[in-house]
């Protein structure tokens, strides 16, 4: 529609204000993607204006240095499993919340979605000292307590971001038919049945933007990973991008290439979901 | 905010429930119960322990039930003795106010203006997104590129050897220059679905009223989004509440860059651990959140109902 109207002068104010916002934007980005291709000792030497020294070896350099295979292997332990069992688990509550209307069904939606609101760091000590105290057996976790053992981190995980997407998935399943349960039930259907055949095939859409959004979120996580995990050799990929900084000196080079590999996947999921990602995101609202 | 939740009758509810079988109830059982004890045993539990603890002087090695009770203690040192308190205050109500002042008319204004163009937003929105999907801590990383006073990018055209992070006059507003660069797409974001949401027959008929495009907004698109205003500041007051991985990969943060957040964490995996005082900082956290997550409720449950 607004094709077809004419360029006035502002129009033209209007585009030349959101390309300088879009171009400062996207500068620091496209700063990193350039520092990470120089060479350390020639930017050193002629400054990160200059031209030349173009190399790939940082991202080499830089991937030996943090550690990433394990790193990321790492974090597909950690995202996997707390990605799906938060999805599973919000399912159930909000299948429950939106199918059968009891006058609970707003506090218990509640009592989901303000846990996910609650400042982590708030929450942090008593956390903390329950899985210091948790003792489990060692083929479950190599420090023998909660603390410092991935599924630790799954569990807090899934604690914070389950009253998320039961809030989405809930609001999405009430404007499932009754009538579609009523002849499941004539048929014989457990409640069960009902849930996982009927239910959540109709539910592709809102679990498809949830599982999106999720990857993300728990993909960026820091401040759970950093606190939760003592031993190094478990962090996450997000937690342990300290290991590019020297303990005298940085590259900021190797810091460019680095941080560039650990954007990645979020870009990745960003660029090839964005329909579901975006939606995702304005469904819920309550998240960052 | 919730944009396909056209909420059914809530009314016969005991009629149903009375119909359901044995196995059904279980199942039913299960299905709440297994969720609501996850959240209950990791955030609400943990939430009433901390106001506990704060309470306590707990060593947190000997059993709780020994330790102490010193009433208000803790509260009274965190407000007259450490020294970090009123300056980690002072940081987070400045985060507020820069998130609030800045970053919030700038993610209304772009929504307003990509919401009133139709070419090139794909572009626009695109580079307004990106640093929405990249962690806080990365975020630290990529703007240590521009901050960093040997190699940064900043220091670099200026000739200036200023250093941002380190430097305790520069490095909060360095912090939130990082942080609005993330936070102004999100809140973009949301303006944006807001408006797309404003049924376009209201424009149409403001239009043949003979509203001018400012009237129009002011008069018609403002107002619907007004539910959005409250959502945004609710996550706005929030997100600078729970403010903590930025500055934790700048410097843990010290020297200037002091918030609630990182104190809290601080009297816990530091060097000592402080666990009523911790919990008397994280206890006044809670307080300051909860008034906010109150009215969010609110808000969002009355639309869905």
């Amino acid at each position: 529609m607004s094709d077809k109207r004419p360029w006035t002068p502002a129009r033209i104010a209007i585009h030349a204000f959101l390309l300088v916002m879009a171009v400062v934007w996207l500068f620091p980005l496209l700063y990193a993607l350039a520092a990470s291709l120089r060479n350390y000792a020639y930017t050193a030497e002629h400054g990160y204006l200059s031209t030349g020294g173009w190399t790939l070896q940082n991202y080499v350099n830089a991937w030996e240095t943090a550690g990433f295979t394990q790193k990321f292997i790492n974090s597909a332990i950690i995202t996997v499993p707390a990605v799906l069992l938060t999805l599973l688990l919000a399912s159930c509550v909000a299948f429950v919340v939106a199918r059968f209307s009891w006058r609970l069904n707003l506090a218990l939606l509640g009592f989901f979605t303000a846990a996910n609101l609650l400042p982590p760091q708030a929450l942090l000590i008593p956390v903390f000292k329950m899985f210091q105290k948790i003792e489990v057996p060692f083929w479950f976790s190599d420090s023998g307590t909660l603390l410092d053992s991935y599924w630790g981190l799954i569990l807090v995980n899934i604690a914070f971001q389950t009253g998320f997407c039961a809030f989405v998935l809930s609001n999405y399943m009430k404007t499932i038919p009754k009538e579609l349960y009523e002849s499941a039930m004539v048929d014989g259907a457990s409640v069960w049945r009902q849930f996982w055949q009927l239910t959540m095939p109709l539910c592709r859409p809102p679990l498809a933007a949830l599982a999106t959004l999720e990857v993300t979120w728990i993909y960026n996580e820091f401040f759970w990973a950093t606190v939760l995990l003592q031993s190094g050799d478990k962090y996450p990929i997000t937690s342990s991008l300290n290991n590019l900084r020297g303990q005298f000196f940085t590259d900021n080079n190797l810091v460019a290439a680095g941080s560039l590999i650990v954007a990645v996947p979020t870009l990745a999921i960003y660029f090839a979901l964005q329909k579901q990602f975006v939606s995702g995101l304005t469904l819920g609202a309550t998240k960052g | 905010m919730t944009t396909s939740a056209a909420a059914t009758s809530q009314a016969p509810a005991k009629g149903r429930k009375a119909r359901l079988s044995g196995p059904d109830r279980l199942t039913v059982a299960l299905m709440v119960g297994v969720p609501t004890l996850v959240v209950l045993l990791l955030v609400w539990g943990p939430a009433i322990a901390t106001v506990l603890f704060s309470f306590f002087d707990w060593d947190g090695y000997s059993p709780f039930s020994e330790s102490p009770f010193v009433g208000g203690k803790f509260y009274t040192e965190a407000v007259t003795i450490y020294p970090a308190f009123w300056p980690a205050i002072q940081h987070n109500l400045i985060w507020l106010a820069v998130l609030f002042l800045v970053a919030t008319p700038l993610g209304m204004l772009t929504a307003v203006l990509i919401d009133h163009e139709a070419k090139f937003t794909k572009f626009y929105q695109t580079s307004f997104y990106l640093p929405v999907v990249l962690s806080m801590a990365l975020v630290g990383f990529i703007w240590q590129l521009m901050f960093s006073r040997d190699q940064g990018f900043i220091n670099g055209i200026t000739g200036w050897s200023i250093d941002w992070y380190g430097d305790s006059r520069y490095n909060l507003w360095a912090a939130l220059i990082a942080t609005t660069w993330r936070h102004m797409g999100y809140i973009m974001l949301l303006y944006l679905a807001g408006l797309k949401g404003v049924d376009q027959s209201l424009r149409e008929a403001a239009k043949v009223d003979g509203a001018g495009e400012r009237q129009t907004f002011f008069k018609v698109v403002f107002p619907v989004m007004a539910p959005i205003n409250i959502i945004v500041l609710v996550v706005t007051v929030i997100e600078s509440l729970r403010a903590f991985d930025l500055v934790w990969v700048i410097n843990k943060g010290r020297n200037g860059l002091e918030l609630i957040s990182t104190e809290v964490t601080r009297n816990i995996v530091g060097e000592a651990q402080r666990i009523g005082f911790g919990s008397a900082l994280a206890t006044i956290m809670l307080l300051i959140s909860s008034v906010f997550i109150v009215i969010y409720l609110r808000i969002v449950m009355r639309e869905d109902s």
